[in-house]
């Protein structure tokens, strides 16, 4: 399926995915680090292993940053 | 308030602006601006803002100025070292516009007396360097109903969006911050000295526009930056009904500290 990922368009190989499985595909390695917006809307941490995402849907992975001085 | 031919002078690339004019320049002056953090964001920050002739300045910052600081905290300087920086960021920006009033904070923002600091202020620029502060001045300027600039760097990435009362606050995106646990360590961390000057600016242009009530402001949109890349990004967002803080029943109605973890505390 074609997914937009951070503005990017992408072709993933699975029929369906999970937004954890999603996250674990793209090398996010701490998905506490990370709000993820499916289509617009910011969704719960713990909804990431139930909601499934859909062909042309659009994710934006938003970074936790802070001051650069210590890690993230 | 009538300006001095000095004032004229040193303001001229403003005043010809037909956006600032004379009567924006006015505002500059009369307004007063709190920037949270005199570090890396806070640098360009407080330097274009008092250039500027921000009337006053309110300065937050706890810590000393350290020898590791000055490849990005560019308002302080090798001689500075071990002077608070508060008081070292006060020295320069009285050096760059004596028509700039400092008042200088040499405290830790707490729940307990954030909302007293920031009242007084137009507006407010987030320049810390730690999640649990962050979460602090977005949830007293919320509750009080106050503008802030967030902002946010790490490595060779930043992003920054600007709050006003109504529209999205830091807690629509992030709802707490994150577990200690999960924070890569300290040697993990890192960044590029100049990023620190991008978005800091970027902040500065924020504060002034809101100021001058000219432009759009970066409010419900995430800007990002990407320094490897040079590329921006514009992530449209919303506010969030159920955020705990803004949202229609907020479940957060009273400031919290979180505990801040040790590195942070060292290096703030």
């Amino acid at each position: 399926m074609k997914l937009t990922i951070n503005g990017n368009l992408e072709t993933i190989d699975h029929e369906k995915i999970t937004v954890t499985e999603l996250l674990k595909l793209k090398n996010v390695e701490v998905p506490q680090m990370v709000s993820v917006e499916l289509n617009g809307e910011i969704i719960d941490q713990s909804e990431y292993e139930k909601i499934q995402i859909k062909d042309s849907d659009a994710i934006e992975f938003l970074y936790f940053m802070g001051g650069g001085s210590f890690g993230i | 308030m009538n300006f001095s031919e000095d004032q004229i002078y040193r303001y001229s690339r403003h005043i010809i602006l037909n956006e600032v004019g004379g009567e924006g320049q006015k505002k500059f002056l009369e307004s007063k601006i709190l920037v949270v953090g005199a570090g890396g964001l806070g640098s360009p920050v407080l330097t274009y803002l008092a250039a500027a002739g921000i009337g006053t300045l309110g300065i937050v910052d706890s810590d000393v100025v350290d020898l590791s600081n000055l490849q990005r905290q560019i308002i302080h300087f090798t001689p500075d070292v071990d002077l608070s920086k508060v008081e070292s960021a006060k020295n320069k920006i009285e050096q760059i516009n004596p028509d700039v009033k400092v008042n200088t904070y040499n405290i830790r923002l707490t729940s307990q007396n954030i909302v007293e600091i920031i009242k007084d202020y137009d507006f407010i620029i987030d320049g810390t360097d730690n999640f649990p502060t962050k979460f602090l001045v977005n949830d007293a300027c919320v509750m009080i109903g106050k503008p802030y600039s967030h902002a946010g760097i790490l490595r060779f990435n930043g992003q920054t969006f600007t709050y006003t009362p109504g529209n999205m606050c830091y807690r629509c995106i992030f709802k707490e911050p994150p577990p200690k646990g999960v924070i890569p360590t300290c040697s993990e961390a890192g960044i590029l000295g100049a990023v620190a000057g991008v978005i800091g600016t970027i902040q500065a242009v924020e504060a002034l526009k809101y100021i001058l009530n000219k432009g759009k402001l970066l409010t419900n949109k995430l800007l990002t930056f990407d320094a490897l890349t040079t590329q921006f990004r514009e992530i449209k967002l919303k506010k969030n009904e159920n955020c705990a803080v803004c949202g229609k029943n907020p479940s957060i109605t009273e400031l919290h500290d979180y505990e801040q973890p040790v590195c942070e505390i060292k290096e703030q």
